[in-house]
């Protein structure tokens, strides 16, 4: 992320349970320029506001070994100025309209961003085709330096100044192999991020941020043909990028791992994470509905086993996460003070054993499902959240309105299903992270047994 | 210029439609669209309990926020017991324990939420058209007839206890703690966290949680804020089924003023929070601020963007992208019916911390002894003025505007005042806020990182005296 956001409170966020009836649609078009640019537009005159939202298709899972990092490296360099609008323009002009603008990178994506009164969308689309096609002109090593010592600020302060931070450092490689793209973090390692040139600079822009890798969508208060006659304007000079080379990698196993670490912290805490399955693949929204029922409000299983009845742990938190090339289940607890995390770790076990024997009752199947179904409209009020949507459902399916194609994968989940994947995922070779305070290593889980 | 003309031609395919233009020239921009208010409509119950109300009926959607003023200031005696009853509020109501009430909800597609702000409860509750029936009579147990078990309470003080312990491990939050109980004395409702401390949550117990809200969730004081697909007739009905003959209460429990000053220093105060092998040393600083009402509210806001209320403040122009300091270095007011801190906070490598703060206090300086140019005005000025429309996306956005004024008594066309407002502000006013309350030479400063690397070099700087605050005592 190029700045940081203060969270916001997201408990009044608005829902809406499942049978509405009509079908939920977010039009859109799809216009493709000459040079490969895609063009998405949604109208919503709701509110005069609009916003821009570029994907790049590439993220730290086009990184080279060595070089882990950059993508998100390059992310905050684009943002330095480029041949008509130099630093500090992009900031100050965008503020003096009213607009405020972001950027972050993941794996498999990287996106920028434009929120503001929908009179400002003319310097918006210029300013992101300035950087598209004119980013190199003004670039210098200044720049690469500062933005380099800018992040490693950021990884300081996101993660090794945050309590249990370090986990996120030594997770990725556990459980993904080392030919593997996702076996490294998204912010890079420190000594990768020293090593970064000005010629690496130039080389990944020219690889990888050209219009027929990227996806603009625009959302808001706008009529689509000034939309389309600005585009043409503003993007259709921009050079066609060469074809790209995506990783593929090959499958594998995860080797069952225990590990402990210690940290400055007051209560330890267990990581359980296990190999499963990419965004969209047949079981990804399976997964999903298992990680509520397992940990998703208060009345779900490991939170009554743990916290309300048990009461060993603080918290419970389990989520599936599935990106492009592949995914993974995780499973974080806390553990009360003066409880240690083999005893949760137990408690854990037994519950994925019973979730895997018997299956969710039909109760907990339609609450996750309602929860899943709130939880995707909370995201998608604003014209801001629906952009970024549009286009990740643009890359994952080639059809930005997705949405209900998307709520129809949590529709069809059976009871039959959870039970499968909790069988099939949750009970093979896992990574088991304990974090402990210092010196009191005692209070790590132990390898368990997997019946 | 030339090469990139040359590189058009070459490569760039020519399109039916594409224009002439020049590229070097920044796009003139239409007016920006006028701020729209909600059209507000207001009834009231038969106990005279108020409903503020927007249709909105774009979605089948209601968001209904429940606002009884109030909050943490009334819990002065025991710290923490404000918060504590609210979150008992969802643990369990009417004939339902946390789990079946909490299992309805889900089953509704409803969300609800409670907190206690420093003047008010808020309970807010989402919900489908359809489902808002059933809702509302979970609501009516939430907030009409909650259990309070014993049992429920010992558990979510046993929670409470853990989390508090776990704020030693946070850097950020251990350096609010000890700037709120430096700056506000004891006694103030900000010297002291709203969750409490870990000795007044440990005295927490069912009796004491029943009594605290029957003195404080009373009718008279309470207000209803309603956005969404209903209409008023329709949502005044819903309301008055369940909280029609909700009555005064007896022995409500008064709402003193607050006697107790922040604390104005006549010079910097420096303390050191010791976290070994930091990665990081957080700053936060700042002195005590206005009220939302102060006259001076529109001057500071445009100030504050100046300084460190945006992307390209000064601040973090200086700090993050000159000097590559910091991740990000912001600062604003905390705007509330009592005045709230001005503050500045950042992250900023261990090696550089005595340089930061030099920076830091030079920016104060510098906009406090210089006007600002013209270009810089118009650019908070408006950054601040065109961000208002976008407080009114989605219902709950909408509602927490209405219950945000509320507080004040003020109606919504004063944020069409605000923005004027706002177009007025010179710069003479921008140095004169700066003046009055940027503390160049009187902040109460708190540094959280490895003293051992950071304080003689803190010490050579000769901004003021430093004190040495133990985490344990500061987060206890």
């Amino acid at each position: 992320m190029r700045h940081f956001i203060p969270a916001l409170a997201l408990a009044f966020a608005p829902a809406i349970a499942a049978a509405q009836g009509a079908p939920l649609r977010v039009p859109a078009t799809v216009d493709t320029l000459p040079n490969g640019l895609t063009l998405i537009i949604h109208e919503d005159h709701s509110v005069p506001i609009v916003t821009a939202n570029v994907w790049f298709h590439v993220g730290s899972g086009d990184e080279k070994p060595g070089r882990t990092g950059f993508a998100h490296l390059f992310e905050h360099l684009m943002f330095m100025g480029s041949q008509n609008a130099p630093y500090p323009q992009f900031d100050r002009l965008l503020e003096a309209a009213g607009a405020n603008n972001n950027g972050s990178t993941t794996e498999d994506r990287t996106n920028y961003y434009e929120d503001g009164p929908s009179s400002a969308l003319p310097l918006m689309l210029w300013l992101e085709a300035d950087r598209m096609g004119w980013l190199l002109p003004p670039m210098d090593k200044d720049k690469v330096d500062l933005q380099r010592d800018v992040v490693k600020n950021e990884r300081r302060q996101s993660y090794e100044n945050q309590p249990y931070g370090m986990v996120s450092d030594h997770l990725p490689k556990l459980l993904y192999p080392a030919s593997h793209p996702y076996s490294w973090p998204v912010i890079g390692s420190m000594a990768d991020l020293s090593a970064a040139s000005l010629e690496d600079v130039k080389d990944f822009f020219r690889r990888y941020y050209a219009p027929n890798n990227a996806t603009l969508v625009v959302a808001g208060d706008v009529k689509p043909d000034d939309v389309r006659a600005l585009v043409r304007k503003y993007f259709s000079d921009i050079p066609r990028g060469p074809a790209i080379d995506r990783p593929t990698p090959a499958p594998f196993v995860v080797k069952d791992t225990a590990i402990v670490l210690e940290d400055r912290v007051q209560l330890p805490r267990l990581y359980l994470n296990w190999h499963t399955v990419k965004a969209w693949h047949t079981d990804d929204a399976a997964l999903d509905l298992a990680s509520y029922v397992l940990a998703g409000s208060r009345t779900s299983r490991l939170t009554q086993a743990l916290v309300y009845t048990g009461e060993i742990a603080t918290n419970v938190q389990a989520y599936q996460d599935g990106k492009r090339l592949d995914g993974d289940f995780s499973i974080v607890t806390t553990a009360r003070p003066g409880r240690g995390l083999d005893t949760l770790r137990a408690v854990v076990d037994a519950e994925i054993a019973r979730l895997a024997k018997d299956g969710p009752t039909a109760r907990e199947l339609d609450e996750a499902k309602n929860a899943a179904e709130a939880a995707f409209l909370r995201g998608i009020q604003q014209v801001a959240g629906k952009a970024d949507r549009l286009n990740a459902y643009f890359y994952q399916t080639g059809t930005p309105d997705s949405f209900q194609a998307d709520l129809d994968r949590y529709k069809a989940v059976t009871a039959a299903d959870i039970q499968r994947v909790v069988r099939q995922y949750l009970r093979a070779n896992r990574v088991m992270a304990s974090v402990v305070p210092q010196g009191k290593p005692e209070l790590a889980a132990k390898k368990g047994v997997i019946q | 210029m030339k090469l990139r003309t040359h590189l058009l031609i070459l490569l760039a395919p020519v399109i039916a439609g594409a224009q002439q233009f020049d590229r070097t020239q920044v796009p003139a921009l239409d007016k920006p669209p006028a701020l729209k208010l909600p059209s507000l409509e207001r009834v009231s119950l038969p106990n005279g309990v108020t409903v503020q109300l927007v249709q909105q009926h774009e979605l089948p959607l209601v968001q209904l926020t429940l606002v009884i003023a109030g909050g943490t200031k009334l819990d002065a005696a025991q710290p923490g017991l404000a918060s504590f009853m609210t979150r008992m509020l969802t643990e369990g109501a009417g004939t339902r324990d946390a789990n079946a009430l909490q299992g309805e909800l889900a089953f509704l597609g409803a969300q609800l939420g409670a907190s206690a702000g420093t003047d008010a409860f808020t309970i807010s509750l989402n919900v489908p058209k359809r489902t808002l029936g059933e809702a509302l009579d979970l609501l009516g147990d939430v907030i009409l007839r909650p259990t309070f078990r014993a049992a429920d309470v010992r558990r979510q003080r046993d929670l409470r206890l853990a989390s508090i312990l776990q704020r030693r491990d946070n850097a950020n939050l251990l350096a609010a703690l000890a700037f709120n109980q430096l700056v506000f004395p004891a006694g103030h409702p900000y010297h002291r966290p709203s969750d409490g401390d870990s000795s007044t949550t440990a005295a927490l117990d069912s009796a004491m949680v029943r009594a605290f809200y029957d003195q404080t969730f009373v009718p008279e004081r309470a207000r209803f804020v309603v956005v969404g697909d209903v209409t008023a007739p329709e949502m005044r009905a819903l309301l008055a089924k369940r909280f029609g003959s909700w009555t005064r209460g007896t022995s409500a429990r008064t709402m003193a003023a607050v006697t107790a000053k922040p604390v104005a220093n006549s010079a910097v105060k420096i303390y050191l929070v010791d976290k070994p092998n930091a990665a990081q040393s957080v700053i936060y600083l700042g002195a005590p601020g206005a009220d939302r009402l102060h006259p001076d509210y529109p001057a500071l806001m445009v100030m504050n963007t100046i300084l460190g209320g945006s992307f390209s403040s000064r601040l973090n122009s200086n700090l993050r992208e000159t000097k590559g300091y910091t991740y990000g270095i912001s600062s604003r007011f905390t705007w509330a019916p009592l005045a709230g801190p001005f503050t500045i906070s950042s992250g900023v490598r261990t090696n550089v911390t005595d340089s930061a703060l030099v920076e830091i206090f030079k920016e104060m300086k510098m906009l406090r002894d210089l006007a600002v140019d013209a270009a810089e005005l118009e650019r908070a000025k408006a950054y601040v003025a065109l961000g208002v429309p976008q407080r009114f996306e989605t219902n709950s956005q909408v509602a927490a505007q209405l219950v945000d004024l509320g507080q004040y008594s003020l109606p919504l066309t004063s944020l069409g005042d605000f923005v004027a407002k706002v177009g007025l502000v010179t710069a003479a006013d921008v140095q004169r806020v700066a003046r009055q309350y940027l503390p160049a030479s009187s902040a109460t400063l708190v540094v959280v990182g490895d003293v051992a690397k950071i304080r003689a070099a803190i010490e050579t700087l000769k901004l003021g005296d430093i004190t040495l605050l133990d985490a344990q005592q500061v987060a206890r």
